[in-house]
């Protein structure tokens, strides 16, 4: 019997491409739109990506990593005192221009790390030395920034070369390959002291303080511990991650806006398959009925419905992943497009797949169960 | 007779209700014998397809007793009759009603898989069935792309693949010209004499009256007279040859 469903289904091609779209376009706005989100998602802490340390404190009102309220440098003193601290070091962190010798600028994330130990410098490197930072006027650039500074030049921007940031010069020693951020410049580091002569002055630079615990302390303790006695904000690596994530969450329209497409594409996935295949049922009920008229149960005719509904939501949902994969490749590829397809998102997705081909049979179901057999004979 | 063939006692069927409500079988006795060729006939809307569908049991009756082969389908279950049908009946419909994204081959196997008979089981009788309405070199063809009269004997391989004792046809040769009309009484006929089988055919088409050892002439709900021989069929419907 499921031969003979399977057969009617694929026989009425058109029926059956339109079933397919019908999933396969559903699949792809709602995969595309969730993989935009978690991707835009990653956009969002990447300073935190970027500057890998166990715990980052911060001003009191600080909730995520793109928030800048300086604090007082005598903080890191204070943070540094707390018991089972292994070292605390100061980092700076701003959005600043980057002029061209042809004149044009453009917006960067300029990070200054401690002098001395260089903490939460890019792991890596892949053109030049870390160590060159220590020579005057010196930066490293990302490899974006490679990309964003070289536009108007004949030769990409490289090592050697020199940029002005807010009139001062910066030499680059080394280009390094980070994670984007949200903000859109790329990352530029040098050390602290420099960074703090770059940026325009301000009564308080310090924008967080890095901490690692000593061995034997866990993360979560020392971060109690620090909140407690300095009365700042600090973070595990995870924690101010998710927090950051959780600000975008509640202070943008990004979750309404990514919302919105997945219930669209699941709209558009229901309504188009369970209209096409609802005719479809309408169209076989001459046929349904014949095969009730022969012997078939009421219950082989709905398992027929339901492997057709199935079938159809299978080489949907798969025909969609592919496309979406496809797509997200190549938006990878262009660098432009946050994309993160996670497990989780397909699960989500094919189960949303499962309803949409649990309504459309079960529409068409309602109309076989009220099948009168003797319309045959009509 | 009691467990051969037909037998209609006493029928009622009306359908709608209030003002709307006709009374379509008044009180219907009817019975018919197997190794015979049966027909019903009577003016359109006397309730011959009504009387058809009670007999196959997909349309029930409001009243009266229907037993076919010995077996009274007014008292059982619904799945029960479901399953009388699939086993003992074959049936042929004015429309063909063959799905038409299965080839012939298929439709004809479609009864063997109801009654849960294996693949390749169904298909060898199926070939039996189409080889025996002429059709063996048509068994890959789609319905879409034969004639009227090649699909209707399509259908009545179908109806005979699993060999049921009661073939029912309703207007079996009203969408067919008069050859082929002829050509599918006359292997209906045959189905009839051959396996000792019970052919009962609802028809408006006396070119074919011929093909009948009996006929039963209905109007508005009863069964008014029944011409038992050919020569009687002949003496009354002049026309018909
Ligand atoms: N499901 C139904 N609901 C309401 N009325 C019906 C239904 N089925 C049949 N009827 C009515 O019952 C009467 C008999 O119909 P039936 O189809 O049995 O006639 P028939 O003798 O087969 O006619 P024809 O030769 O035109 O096929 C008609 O008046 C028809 O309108
Ligand atoms: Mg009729």
């Amino acid at each position: 019997m499921i031969r003979i469903a399977l057969k009617m289904l694929f026989g009425d091609r058109a029926k059956y491409l339109m079933l397919i779209s019908g999933i396969t376009f559903s699949t792809l706005l709602m995969t595309q739109g969730m993989s935009l989100f978690c991707g835009l998602m990653t956009w969002t802490f990447s300073t935190v990506r970027n500057v890998r340390v166990p715990i980052w404190v911060a001003d009191p009102e600080v909730e995520q990593c793109n928030d800048n309220k300086p604090m007082r440098d005598t903080d890191t003193t204070r943070v540094r005192s707390v018991d089972g601290v292994a070292w605390a070091v100061p980092l700076f962190q701003n959005l600043s221009m980057a002029s061209l010798p042809d004149g044009t600028s453009k917006m960067i994330t300029l990070i200054g790390l401690d002098n001395n130990t260089l903490i939460g410098a890019p792991d890596k490197i892949i053109a030049g030395r870390l160590e060159d930072l220590r020579m005057p006027n010196t930066v490293i650039l990302d490899d974006f920034g490679v990309q964003r500074l070289s536009a108007d030049r004949k030769h990409p921007i490289g090592v050697g070369d020199v940029f002005e940031i807010n009139d001062h010069e910066a030499r680059i020693v080394a280009i390094c390959e980070t994670h984007r951020s949200f903000t859109g410049g790329p990352y530029v580091f040098t050390t602290y002291d420099r960074a703090i002569q770059y940026a325009p002055n301000q009564r308080k630079m310090l924008s967080f303080v890095l901490v690692s615990p000593q061995a034997g302390v866990s993360a979560e303790e020392l971060v109690a511990r620090i909140k407690a006695q300095t009365g700042l904000a600090a973070f595990t690596h995870n924690a101010f991650a998710w927090s950051t994530i959780m600000w975008y969450m509640r202070n943008t329209g990004i979750p309404i806006n990514v919302g919105t497409i997945v219930i669209i594409g699941f709209i558009i996935g229901a309504a188009v398959s369970g209209q096409t295949f609802y005719s479809f049922v309408l169209e076989n009920t001459r046929h349904f009925a014949a095969l009730r008229a022969m012997g078939a149960s009421s219950g082989e005719l709905c398992a027929m419905l339901l492997a057709q509904a199935v079938m159809v939501g299978f080489i949907g949902y798969g025909t969609g992943l592919g496309l979406v994969s496809l797509l997200g490749s190549g938006l990878l590829k262009l660098g432009k497009v946050p994309f993160l397809l996670l497990w989780q998102t397909t699960a989500i997705v094919g189960l949303a797949v499962m309803v949409i081909v649990g309504i459309s049979a079960a529409l068409g179901i309602a109309r076989i169960v009220r099948l009168e057999p003797a319309i045959v004979f009509r | 007779m009691s467990n051969e063939g037909i037998r209609i006692q006493a029928v009622d069927k009306s359908f709608g209700r209030g003002e709307a409500r006709t009374v379509v079988l008044k009180q219907t006795t009817f019975s018919a014998a197997t190794g015979r060729l049966t027909m019903l006939v009577g003016p359109s809307g006397c309730g011959k397809t009504t009387l058809l569908s009670i007999i196959a049991g997909t349309l029930l009756a409001d009243g009266g007793e229907i037993e076919v082969l010995g077996e009274r389908l007014d008292r059982m279950k619904s799945n029960a009759v479901a399953k009388f049908r699939a086993r003992n009946l074959g049936f042929i419909f004015q429309q063909f009603n063959l799905i038409p994204t299965l080839t012939a081959l298929e439709n004809v196997s479609v009864p063997l898989v109801i009654q849960g008979h294996p693949h390749h089981y169904a298909e060898t009788k199926a070939r039996e069935a189409l080889d025996w309405v002429d059709l063996a070199d048509h068994a890959q063809f789609r319905p879409t792309k034969m004639s009227g009269g090649q699909m209707q004997r399509v259908a009545i391989a179908r109806a005979l693949v699993h060999d049921p004792r009661v073939i029912l046809c309703d207007e079996p040769t009203s969408s067919l010209d008069s050859e082929n009309g002829l050509q599918v009484m006359a292997l209906l006929r045959k189905a009839a004499e051959q396996r000792d089988r019970l052919v009962l055919v609802v028809t408006h088409d006396s070119r074919t009256y011929g093909f009948a050892d009996r006929m039963a002439e209905m109007e508005d709900g009863r069964i008014l007279r029944v011409l038992e021989t050919q020569e009687e069929i002949r003496a009354h419907h002049p026309l018909g040859e």
